[in-house]
């Protein structure tokens, strides 16, 4: 049986054997995979690219101090992004199933409808949640949108959910007791982690110095979106770093929510906001690419 | 057999199941209005589905169109020949025609007499015509949401399409779509069969199944059920009806084998409702009864695949299942840790619409309405409590259980039953299929829930207009008419439970309308006379327009409707504008014998009114037929003095008013 980081590698080998560049997790909290640069950014313009990534997903509101065994407020996506989409997606999928030691005739596998939606970065997909034996282990998507433009090459988003996946694997019923390497189990590595940040997110953080961050960055990101139509040199301009505003404001919304700061009525304001800037950076993003292109 | 038989697979991703039996109902219809359009006549018609695939066939295509003359009109005769002889124009167009100027014929027409020539247009051959129709025919099926993935500006689908099976008799069909070309190779099973499984007409349902796919879903659906039938021959248990949920495992799979799975019997403590719902709505399983009804510690999942040898499949779904169940019973436990009626203060932070404010505000206001609705001191205590399961653990996991956890949560605590079982139905029909509230306090709550959300929703402008309707006003009018109709309240009248609110009452028009048209199978003419003469009271309303019905068919019903119908237009057309009736000036024979029937059903209508015996009244009214008929045929009722017309139109007037009370007649459709 393989171990939480054998199957990892696993993955991230058959990936890369169909094309992929293998990037490192984005160094920035995030809620999810989508909303890395390599995934946000890329899939918008005409270039084709094949990326696998493992992203550490941070939602706060998800966390249980450790205490439920499938429920974490950090959780481990691979995420991978086929641009264009081949034709034998599906069937690319279930051969990395395959890969990492799933038989698949002995297993059900079904593709159950499940559109994909992040109003916060104005992005959204349709595909379906895949169910092996009754547990969902990935989201398939056909991105439509991103950043509210319509997507040239209508990529493919593959987003399994790690823990789950080798739970399931490995026969445990938590995912606390999955081994990570040889004799580490995933509580002796993570524990501390979910547990620490469980306290501070539902208990400790600061409302008002999370507000006032988020405020900051939010003005950071549109003093760039509001420079960039009359800086003279394009290709040089730092789109990347008013991305990571965004990302930063993406984040202290979830802190907040978790801290129940939010009413229901700020909530899309707030989530109206987000996009705002998401959707400036993403339309900067395709100006400087076609810049860059000529 | 004649004609050539046709095979159409339109080869995808997995479909949403919900969206399949539409699809290929409408990939009928217009493939039917394609082969009409092009006059090609076909014996049988028929289409199939699993998720991966929509299929057509046919019998008894022609191999072409038939011919068709086309009668070309060339050059005026006058110019066409001098002296008898030819012309070049004539000449000409007997060579554009192909043909000696001794075929060409003539023709008259209003401008003068012309050349022509009857052309014979041979008929396409059907093969081009499913060529060139087919790619568009199949982009136009509908789904309600599409999706394009060969990039910006392509086809859209429901999901991606991956190969075409298009063959007229023994021949392909070609044509391309999405890149893909139309061909003889179908797909079997995703994990079971061949990925390239060359097809022919007669070997096209035998290929796929000998490659674990069962195109007919009627096939699959009782592979489905004869199976389950063995796994549970001889243990006692029966298997919950739930069609629904098998029409979707029948369209979510290709080749359903189900398997029996079981649970640990200690969670049975939980309430049937909550583990009913993990399994329906979140695993898709058929949920297990014993002989007395109990729910068994077992439960179906459908596979889409062949067999579980090992049970893997099984001990898969059981975890999952397990991990389901262990949250639920922790959210179980939690909620016990706080009443019901200690949550109401936190109602305050749960906000039910932005403008609206919050459900503590809405808990207020249900309160008030079931006072004004009379409702008991039970019920009252019922609204008090009654979103209060908002903010526990398992409504916010299991949000399609709002009510009914309130309910079972309140039963717990200890309170009466009138009480929880208010809270447990009160959301109740939240379907068309769904049944009202069974209690009067749940009947009461019911109402003065929806009531709240209407009477508020539309003072802020939430008006659904067309298929928007976020706040689903629809459906709660929805619910307000079938409580009040099938519960049988009368009083008070709608307006006022309305607040008199006009754009609301003219909202509840359409969908009283539609309810007694679309849920009772009333005629639409019949609903719409019932409620021209008022529709405060429902029930009333329904007794006038089950009268209608019964009355309907009685010879005298439907002429004296066309009558009234008549009386309204004169009366429209006189421009009448009321004035009394002189009964002096009535003339004898006809007018008169018109008065005195008139009279004489009056007093009998009003009569059967007062004891709500509508039909009785009905008949009455329709009695009336001879005395109608006989004075059109004799009465001219714009008769030379105005005196005299005024006073028919009096007449006329009064018997329209006077017979409106139970329904507008003029608004029958009648026959004649």
């Amino acid at each position: 049986m393989d171990c939480f980081q054998q199957t990892l590698f696993r993955l991230k080998n058959y990936w890369s054997e169909r094309g992929c560049i293998i990037q490192e997790p984005y160094d920035l909290e995030v809620g999810a995979g989508t909303m890395c640069p390599e995934t946000f950014l890329r899939v918008l313009g005409p270039r084709p690219y094949r990326v696998a990534y493992v992203q550490p997903s941070r939602r706060p509101a998800d966390g249980r101090y450790g205490e439920n065994p499938n429920r974490l407020y950090k959780h481990w996506q691979l995420q991978v992004i086929l641009k264009p989409t081949p034709q034998d997606v599906v069937e690319q999928y279930l051969g990395s199933l395959e890969a990492i030691g799933i038989d698949l005739g002995k297993h059900d596998i079904k593709l159950e409808e499940d559109n994909w939606e992040s109003p916060t970065l104005g992005a959204w997909g349709i595909g379906w949640q895949v169910m092996l034996d009754g547990l969902e282990i990935t989201q398939f998507t056909y991105f439509q949108q991103c950043g509210g433009c319509d997507l040239d090459l209508a990529p493919v988003e593959l987003t399994y959910g790690l823990e789950r996946l080798t739970a399931f694997l490995q026969g445990k019923n938590s995912v606390f007791d999955i081994e990570w390497a040889p004799g580490v189990s995933y509580r002796d590595v993570r524990l501390a982690d979910e547990v620490q940040f469980s306290v501070y997110n539902f208990e400790m953080a600061d409302v008002p110095s999370l507000w006032k961050l988020f405020e900051l960055h939010e003005k950071e990101c549109q003093r760039l979106l509001d420079a960039y139509p009359g800086y003279p040199d394009k290709k040089r301009f730092p789109v990347l770093p008013a991305y990571d505003q965004v990302l930063k404001c993406s984040h202290l919304f979830n802190l907040l929510d978790s801290r129940g700061a939010i009413s229901v009525t700020e909530r899309v304001v707030i989530i109206g906001r987000v996009r705002k800037l998401a959707v400036g950076v993403a339309q900067a993003w395709l100006d400087q690419s076609a810049e860059v292109a000529a | 057999m004649s004609g050539l038989p046709f095979l159409l697979e339109i080869g995808t991703e997995e479909i949403p199941d919900w969206m399949i039996q539409p699809a290929i109902n409408h990939l009928q219809s217009i493939f039917e209005g394609l082969l009409k359009d092009n006059g090609l006549a076909v014996e049988r018609l028929a289409v199939d589905a699993t998720p991966r695939r929509l299929v057509l066939r046919a019998e008894g295509l022609p191999a072409r169109q038939a011919d068709t003359e086309d009668l070309v009109t060339g050059p005026p005769k006058a110019v066409a020949f001098r002296d008898g002889e030819p012309t070049g124009a004539a000449l000409g167009f007997a060579r554009k025609m192909g043909v000696p100027v001794t075929a060409l014929e003539t023709q008259a027409t209003p401008r003068g007499e012309y050349l022509c020539y009857p052309r014979t247009v041979a008929g396409r051959e059907t093969r081009e015509i499913l060529a060139s129709a087919l790619p568009e025919l199949i982009l136009k099926i509908y789904f309600p949401k599409t999706m394009y993935w060969t990039g910006k500006g392509g086809p859209r689908f429901i999901r991606p399409i991956r190969w075409i099976v298009a063959v007229l008799g023994d021949q392909v069909v070609p044509f391309e779509l999405a890149g893909v070309e139309a061909g003889r190779m179908s797909a079997g099973h995703r994990l079971l069969g061949g990925r390239q499984c060359p097809v022919s007409l007669n070997s096209y349902e035998q290929v796929l199944k000998e490659n674990f796919v069962l195109v007919s879903a009627s096939e699959r659906r009782q592979k489905i059920e004869q199976e389950i039938g063995k796994l549970l021959e001889g243990t006692g248990l029966r298997v919950k009806p739930d069609a629904g949920l098998l029409d979707t495992l029948v369209y979510s799979t290709e080749y359903p084998t189900p398997i029996l799975g079981g649970f640990d019997p200690e969670f049975l403590a939980l309430p049937e409702e909550v583990l009913v719902t993990v399994m329906r709505h979140h695993q898709k399983y058929l949920s297990v009864e014993d002989a007395n009804g109990r729910l068994a510690p077992h439960f179906i999942a459908v596979m889409n695949t062949n067999a579980d040898p090992e049970g893997l499949v099984r001990a898969g779904n059981e975890r999952v299942l397990r991990a389901r169940f262990s949250d639920a019973r922790f959210f179980w436990r939690v909620d016990q840790q706080k009443k019901l009626a200690d949550r109401v203060e936190d109602l305050a932070h749960v906000t039910f619409q932005a403008k609206l404010g919050s459900y503590l505000d809405k808990t207020t206001k249900i309160r008030e309405l079931v006072q004004q609705l009379g409702g008991s001191p039970h019920a009252e205590r019922a609204a008090l409590l009654s979103k209060c399961d908002l903010t526990t653990e398992m409504v916010k996991e299991f949000t399609e259980l709002q009510g009914v956890i309130g309910g079972l949560y309140a039963r717990e605590q200890g309170e009466p039953e009138e009480v929880w079982r208010a809270i447990y139905e009160h959301y109740q029909p939240v379907s068309m299929e769904d049944r009202i509230p069974g209690s009067r306090a749940g009947q009461v709550l019911g109402l003065a829930d929806k009531l709240d959300t209407l009477r508020r929703g539309f003072r802020i402008g939430l008006v659904p207009s067309g298929s928007r309707d976020p706040f689903a006003l629809r459906r709660a009018a929805q619910g307000v008419v079938r409580i009040l109709v099938e519960a049988g309240i009368s009083d008070p009248p709608l307006e006022a439970l309305l607040d008199g609110d006009q754009q609301l009452i003219e909202f509840f028009r359409d969908r009283i309308e539609y309810y007694f048209r679309e849920v009772r199978g009333y005629a639409y003419d019949e609903a719409r006379a019932a409620m021209a003469s008022g529709y405060s009271d429902l029930v009333d309303l329904e007794s006038r327009m089950e009268a209608i019905r019964g009355v309907r068919p009685t010879p005298d019903f439907e002429p004296v409707a066309a009558s009234f119908k008549r009386i309204r237009n004169i009366l429209r057309q006189a421009e009448f504008e009321g004035g009394g009736l002189n009964p002096h000036l009535l003339e004898p024979g006809a007018e008169r014998e018109l008065y005195q029937a008139v009279n004489h059903a009056g007093g009998l209508v009003s009569a059967y009114r007062q004891t709500k015996d509508y039909r009785s009244a009905l008949l009455a009214i329709a009695s009336l037929r001879p005395a109608v008929d006989y004075f059109f045929d004799k009465v001219l009722v714009n008769a030379p003095d105005p005196e005299i017309r005024q006073n028919r139109l009096s007449l006329l007037h009064q018997l329209l008013s006077e017979f409106s009370a139970i329904a507008d007649f003029s608004e029958i459709v009648t026959t004649q």
